[in-house]
């Protein structure tokens, strides 16, 4: 890895301040860094070289939890995963939330990285985060500096990965979040703001900021994330399965989200699986019908850790584990 | 045939009398540690020189091409790039062993793996020799890429070697760098008396030893022409031998200093390209010159684990006695020699010395391919076959319904006794080591009685104190050690030896403070600098304490009566009733008459002049007789066992080990905090290379080398280990030490492979036991590991052994 490429730093007082900064240095490549965890040593192996950053850590308001479990709540883009995992209004009624925040890399990461910056982070793939040399032994893939997507090489589009731990509880959660551009904002839902595409992973704008996620109250919404990796600690997901239900008085399913992570370049929603359990209670039947379908729409390719088959398979096991521990977890 | 031979205690160490031991045994503080911790140690890298430049190191994209051209004249018309330098300008190969002196510092004719150095730029900074080397423009001509054992066995495309760099052995045949054939006893007899014979295949992954620290290095050239490198090397004397090699320079004007190293493992231990390209640049330059590897090339510097497929048969009685082994093994060498000769022997070598064998046949291959050169990892070529013999014993003990722990217990190899392939073996504890973590881990009343899901796994192994033969011939010692002392009770000893972490600077003061009754901290230590130390081989097959321990213990021995006789004059003691602790001579029968450490001194100083000595050691002749009987023998053997229990997931695979227990003949702790630190050191990189690592490649590249996508295990993954001490006093080891930084790796993988067995039934014969494999075991999908088939040489005569007047 080499050092960090030189460049000018900005930073803005406010989101609007930051996006035209983006806008206006867009001939500089200017990118927005919340805590840089990813960026910088992306920046070090020069899958990026912006000669502008903007800097967020010092827009005001863009920090912290704020609402109710009744009115629904808004959590800060530069609040950091440490603060949510910590936070003590997320941990007893969104719990899923800080259990995805803290299974996000390790603890010193956790303390610089941001919630928007897990949210927006880089679609992952072992062709391309590597140095510049060793993608230059390789001549390089389509999503920096080259043609060809090496791991579908007869593909049209990037297939990088989606890495972000918090996207599917956001999504399972039926969370939006602001946009702030250079001339105003935009409230978006989350599963909207990604694309299958390893390149063009994110549908805002760039000079957009993810300032704020809103999250809709509870409504006896039962949600949980499980996040498959080697090790405990340091480690993207290679899958992640975050579920959701609200179920009547009775027990029955009205409302179900089963998301998957790291096994597409956008979160995936599988939703066949979703509308199998609507109108069913939570037995080990309807977890097994619903998992035996849930994990199609992984599409896992050999570009991260351990075989796709591999993933592939885990998908079903882990998507009937979540909901086997939604079903536990019934009022 | 294992033969009982002498039974009474030899060598030249002969344990302490009466006195209790002041310093050895006691949990004492590294000499280092408060350095280390307070970030005041000086590694390579911390080393900045006026004038300074830094070097950085082109690399080839190909794995295998002809180099057609190289033009530099771009490069060093860039603003700031001092030197640019292209593998003619260093046309001597070298190489760690004298039968393979098959590297150049850069490569000439052409590259042979993705990143074998082409090219090197000095520079006023780092980012100008980076972008230099994009300037640099090389023309190949892409050959077809050998990345397999059979793909080198195939013959069909061009040989990454020629042949004509290997002396001597003269058996580089295609890509066969060397196939050896070792048979002793007569096997087929052997076989059949057993009740049962069975056949089992194996793959050991490589892996890399992934120390914190990258290399570096940094050379200056002095107008007087002397060359001083510094370097992160566990090698600084055949470093000093290639650099003077190379450079075409004589030894003496060569001087090399190891630094401290941020751990080596075996990684640090050939002379390197990149310390010889420093080296050059400064002289080029006549500018201090450094160079420090990113991590990326520390992944292809690598000489790590060998990749091994491996084929044993045995033969074994109801009663649990092995009547017969066959072993053969295929290492994937990578593209240069390196430690490869020794890696392959070794893969032969301490079958032996465990469990009784009397009929042993080792057949054994290595081929080049087109990746990063394999060598010396902890261990070095015993812990393949030793994850093989494990769990192939285990399957034999199913097979005869015996208990493995009776199996390995009933068949431990005797005490001072020599080996079927003519090594010869002093103290063993294994027993003891074996009973005690059955005892601890309570293996009786778990091994096949855990519910699905949970199991329990055992094995033992044993491994070098200190290899029995230095790497390139001579009769001279292996380690020495000067002391000195000053007139205010202060002892300087100096050593070649080199601290990579495991505390050999610690050991060197503790044995000069204990035999001269000084407090640590009196004892200053200067090391692995070879204008100012005596020669020591260096930090590698587990050397270190025996032989600078034995060595300062003879320096120390040959000072102590100049000292003792003037404490015998003034306090009108006889000189017999003298000790030494504590800064103090005194009378054994009555303490309060002593004087002070320092005093004498002043009056030995007074009555002989300035006062040093020197000792050295040299490891015992070994029985054997036969070519190849070089890798192999040592002064003792170190043996180690381990139990542990582990709980597998059996819809994902997933392994979690709850508890390790391991004990280690440490024949004598030094000190017990350092030695289990060696222990749990090496379970936790055990359990990295059974659990995760895996030095692997794509479309001829290293598929991730980073430590984010190379998995190895952090401090989270870590489960609790127990550790025990057994202590058997050999009579070769320093107060009766072996080693302890390497053997205690070796039982853990295979424990590892065989509790999963216990836990859910299936055999993961390869290494890394990954979650994926485990799942595909338990659908019936894993494939056997297949072996090559190869047309082996005939066994090499082995003459009947001569005894040693002296062993």
């Amino acid at each position: 890895m080499m050092r960090l490429p030189p460049f000018r730093y900005l930073a803005p007082k406010s989101a609007q301040e930051a996006a035209k900064m983006l806008a206006d240095h867009a001939a500089d490549e200017a990118m927005p860094v919340a805590g840089g965890t990813d960026l910088y040593p992306n920046m070090k192996r020069r899958q990026f070289t912006p000669r502008v950053l903007v800097g967020l850590s010092r827009v005001e308001n863009s920090r912290g939890v704020s609402g109710s479990s009744n009115d629904g709540i808004t959590i800060g883009g530069m609040t950091t995963l440490t603060r949510v995992e910590q936070n003590e209004l997320l941990q007893t009624h969104y719990p899923a939330i800080t259990t995805a925040a803290a299974l996000v890399s390790a603890p010193v990461l956790r303390n610089m990285g941001t919630l928007g910056g897990n949210l927006c982070i880089d679609t992952r793939c072992n062709y391309y985060n590597q140095s510049y040399e060793w993608r230059k032994s390789i001549n390089f893939c389509m999503k920096k500096d080259g043609e060809i997507c090496w791991v579908a090489p007869s593909s049209k589009r990037c297939w990088a990965v989606s890495s972000s731990d918090t996207a599917p509880v956001f999504i399972a959660l039926d969370a939006e979040c602001t946009l702030v551009g250079p001339d105003g904002e935009r409230r978006v839902p989350v599963k909207s703001l990604y694309e299958h595409d390893g390149i063009d992973f994110l549908k805002k704008k760039r000079e957009e900021i993810l300032t704020e996620i809103h999250v809709p109250k509870v409504n006896g919404r039962r949600a949980t994330y499980l996040k498959l990796r080697r090790r405990d600690s340091i480690d993207f997901p290679i899958l992640g399965v975050a579920a959701a239900i609200e179920t009547a008085k009775d027990g029955t399913v009205e409302k179900a989200r089963i998301v998957l992570t790291a096994v597409e370049s956008a979160p995936v929603e599988a939703d066949k699986a979703e509308a199998v359990l609507v109108g069913k209670k939570l037995t080990e039947d309807a977890i097994e019908e619903a998992a035996s379908i849930a994990y199609r729409p992984a599409k896992p390719l050999d570009n991260t850790d351990l075989t796709n088959a591999y993933r592939k398979k885990m998908a079903r096991v882990y998507v009937a584990r979540a909901l086997r521990e939604l079903m536990r977890a019934e009022p | 045939m294992p033969t009982k031979t002498d039974t009474k205690p030899e060598g030249s160490t002969p344990t302490r009398e009466a006195e209790p031991l002041s310093i050895i045994g006691k949990p004492l503080m590294k000499v280092d540690a408060m350095a280390k911790v307070v970030g005041e140690t000086m590694f390579a890298d911390d080393l900045a020189l006026p004038r300074m430049l830094f070097c950085k190191i082109k690399r080839s994209p190909h794995p295998h091409a002809r180099i057609v051209k190289v033009d530099t004249s771009k490069a060093e018309a860039l603003p700031g790039v001092v030197a640019v330098l292209v593998g003619a300008e260093l046309p001597i190969p070298f190489g760690i062993l004298p039968v393979s002196q098959d590297e150049h510092a850069l490569s000439i004719d052409k590259a042979r793996f993705v990143g074998d150095p082409v090219a090197a730029v000095a520079a006023v900074d780092e980012e100008t020799a980076e972008a230099a080397l994009e300037h640099i423009d090389v023309d190949y001509e892409v050959l077809q890429s050998i990345m397999t054992i059979e793909e080198a066995l195939a013959k069909d495309s061009e040989p990454i070697h020629t042949g004509e760099l290997h002396r001597g052995e003269g058996s580089v045949n295609g890509n066969v760098h060397k196939a050896v054939s070792l048979e002793f006893g007569d096997l087929e007899e052997g076989f059949a008396e057993a009740d049962v014979v069975r056949e089992d295949t194996f793959f050991f992954q490589g892996n890399t030893h992934l120390p914190m620290e990258q290399h570096s290095a940094l050379a200056s050239c002095g107008a007087d022409g002397k060359m001083t490198l510094w370097s992160s090397t566990q090698t600084p004397h055949y470093v000093h031998r290639a650099m003077a090699k190379v450079l075409e320079m004589p030894p003496s004007m060569v001087r090399v200093i190891a630094c401290p190293n941020g751990g080596g493992f075996g990684g640090k231990s050939d002379p390197f390209n990149h310390e010889i390209v420093v080296a050059k640049l400064a002289q080029k330059t006549r500018r201090p010159v450094k160079v420090t590897l990113t991590r990326e090339e520390v992944f292809y510097c690598h000489r790590g684990r060998h990749p091994v497929k491996m084929w044993v048969k045995s033969g074994i009685k109801k009663d649990g006695s092995i009547t017969a082994m066959h072993f053969r093994s295929f290492l994937d060498g990578g593209a240069f020699g390196s430690y490869g000769i020794a890696s392959l022997y070794y893969t032969g070598a301490l079958q032996t010395v465990t469990y009784k064998i009397p009929r042993y046949k080792f057949e054994g291959l290595r081929v080049f391919t087109n990746k990063p050169p394999c060598g010396p990892k902890r261990g070095h070529g015993t812990v393949q076959p030793r994850f093989a013999i494990e769990c192939h014993l285990d399957k034999l003990a199913e097979q005869i319904k015996k208990s493995p722990l009776d199996v390995r217990l009933d068949k431990v190899i005797e005490p001072f006794s020599i080996t079927a392939n003519q090594l010869r073996v002093r103290t063993v504890g294994l027993k003891e080591c074996l009973e005690r973590v059955a005892e601890r881990s309570e293996f009786r009343n778990k091994h096949g009685k855990l519910p699905k899901g949970r199991g329990i796994g055992l094995a033992s192994s044993s491994y070098l104190t200190g290899a029995g033969l230095p790497i390139y011939w001579n009769k001279l010692p292996h380690s020495g050690v000067q002391l000195q002392l000053d007139r205010g009770g202060g002892v300087t000893a100096f050593c070649g030896s080199t601290d990579i972490g495991q505390g050999s600077d610690s050991v060197l003061a503790y044995v000069v403070a204990e035999e001269l009754g000084v407090e640590v901290q009196d004892v200053h230590v200067v090391t692995a600098d070879t204008h100012l130390t005596p020669v020591d081989l260096g930090s590698y097959s587990s050397r270190v304490t025996l032989m600078t321990g034995n060595a300062a213990i003879e320096a120390a021995r040959r000072l102590k009566p100049l000292l003792l006789d003037q404490a015998a004059e003034k306090l009108q003691v006889p000189v017999e009733r003298l000790a030494m602790a504590h800064r103090k001579i005194f009378d054994r029968d009555h303490p309060d008459v002593s004087m002070e450490f320092a005093e004498a001194v002043v009056l030995a100083e007074a009555r002989h002049g300035t006062l040093g000595s020197t000792g050295s050691y040299t490891p015992p002749r070994s029985p054997g007789r036969y070519k190849g009987a070089g890798v192999g023998p040592s002064a003792t053997y170190s043996f180690s066992a381990c139990a542990l229990e582990l709980e597998v997931d059996p819809e994902t695979g997933m392994v979690t080990i709850h508890k390790i227990w391991i004990a280690h003949d440490v024949g004598k702790s030094i000190n017990p905090l350092l030695a289990i630190g060696q222990i749990e050191g090496s379970v936790y990189m055990g359990l990295g290379e059974v659990l995760m690592e895996e030095q692997v490649f794509r479309k001829g590249v290293h598929k991730i080398p980073s430590m984010l996508d190379y998995k190895s295990p952090t401090f989270v993954d870590m489960p609790p280990v127990e550790s025990i001490l057994i202590e058997t006093l050999d009579p070769q080891g320093p107060y009766g030490a072996k080693e302890c930084g390497q053997g205690p790796l070796l039982p853990v993988i295979p424990a590892v492979a065989i509790a999963v067995y216990d836990a859910l039934g299936v055999r993961i014969d390869e290494s890394p036991v990954t979650p994926d494999k485990i799942v595909s075991a338990l659908e019936g999908r894993l494939r056997a590991v297949t072996v090559p088939e190869y047309d082996w040489p005939p066994p090499v005569d082995v003459p009947p052994m001569r005894e040693e007047s002296s062993s």
